[in-house]
């Protein structure tokens, strides 16, 4: 029963290629998932506090998000959200090229869910992107959406 | 060898705070089936799981866990309760926590999210897919997630 329901992602990424392949990796899983793609920090602030063209979109239930991201940097949208009592809910996976200890360390102490880093690899990217969806979609219980 | 080689030979600490020893013992037949080589600590209830990462006690000289795979309803201190201590102490709350219990109630997974559970997991009522659903957080947490240095 669980394979079989879809939920809404948001990916933060500025990077249009590897936006392109996480978009290709989760095409091609069975699962049927609606993803939204914004390309920096400010704009994942307007989609989440459904700002300005943003005003009708879906609470995501998973972000995906990029730490290095033009106008407002990923730590700080990561902050402010698990600061935010609504929604400080949805699980954040940080997906980034940064191997930085110090990246890891802060953004766990800020409550991102998860932390991976990008492989280099293209298919190992691809594999990524499905192993997450698989695990935050298959496996874990996320948080039902209030209306 | 590569650095991606290299990640999946590394064996991590992982702190179980289990009080089904019927679930405790399938989690630990998961865990050493796996080709992966880590350290499986098991505690009972809710106290020994703070006495352990405070190191108190007979606990003095355990490692910091990687991962804390956590039950809710628990004696003495209650799970929910395990975590919001740990998610607020500046020195723990960067350990990842996975909820991993019986309780599907809706109240219960938005009050873990809300206290910072790094993941929630509704224990499969099934033999055979726990031990799968055991694998694939063992999978996920150290194969493919960076986890904190100690």
């Amino acid at each position: 029963m669980e394979d079989l329901k879809s939920i809404d992602i948001l990916l933060a990424e500025d990077s249009p290629g590897d936006a392109d392949l996480a978009m290709e990796a989760l095409e091609e899983s069975k699962l049927k998932n609606k993803l939204y793609v914004v390309v920096d920090g400010q704009e994942a602030l307007d989609f989440l506090f459904k700002k300005g063209k943003y005003i009708d979109v879906p609470r995501p239930d998973l972000i995906l998000l990029d730490l290095n991201m033009p106008k407002v940097d990923g730590r700080e949208v990561l902050k402010i959200v698990k600061e935010d009592k609504n929604l400080r809910s949805i699980p954040v996976v940080i997906l980034t090229t940064s191997r930085a200890e110090e990246d890891i360390l802060k953004t766990y102490d800020l409550h991102a869910n998860c932390y991976i880093a990008k492989p280099l690899n293209l298919e190992k990217f691809m594999e990524v992107v499905a192993a997450i969806e698989n695990f935050w979609i298959s496996i874990v219980a996320l948080p039902k959406k209030e209306s």
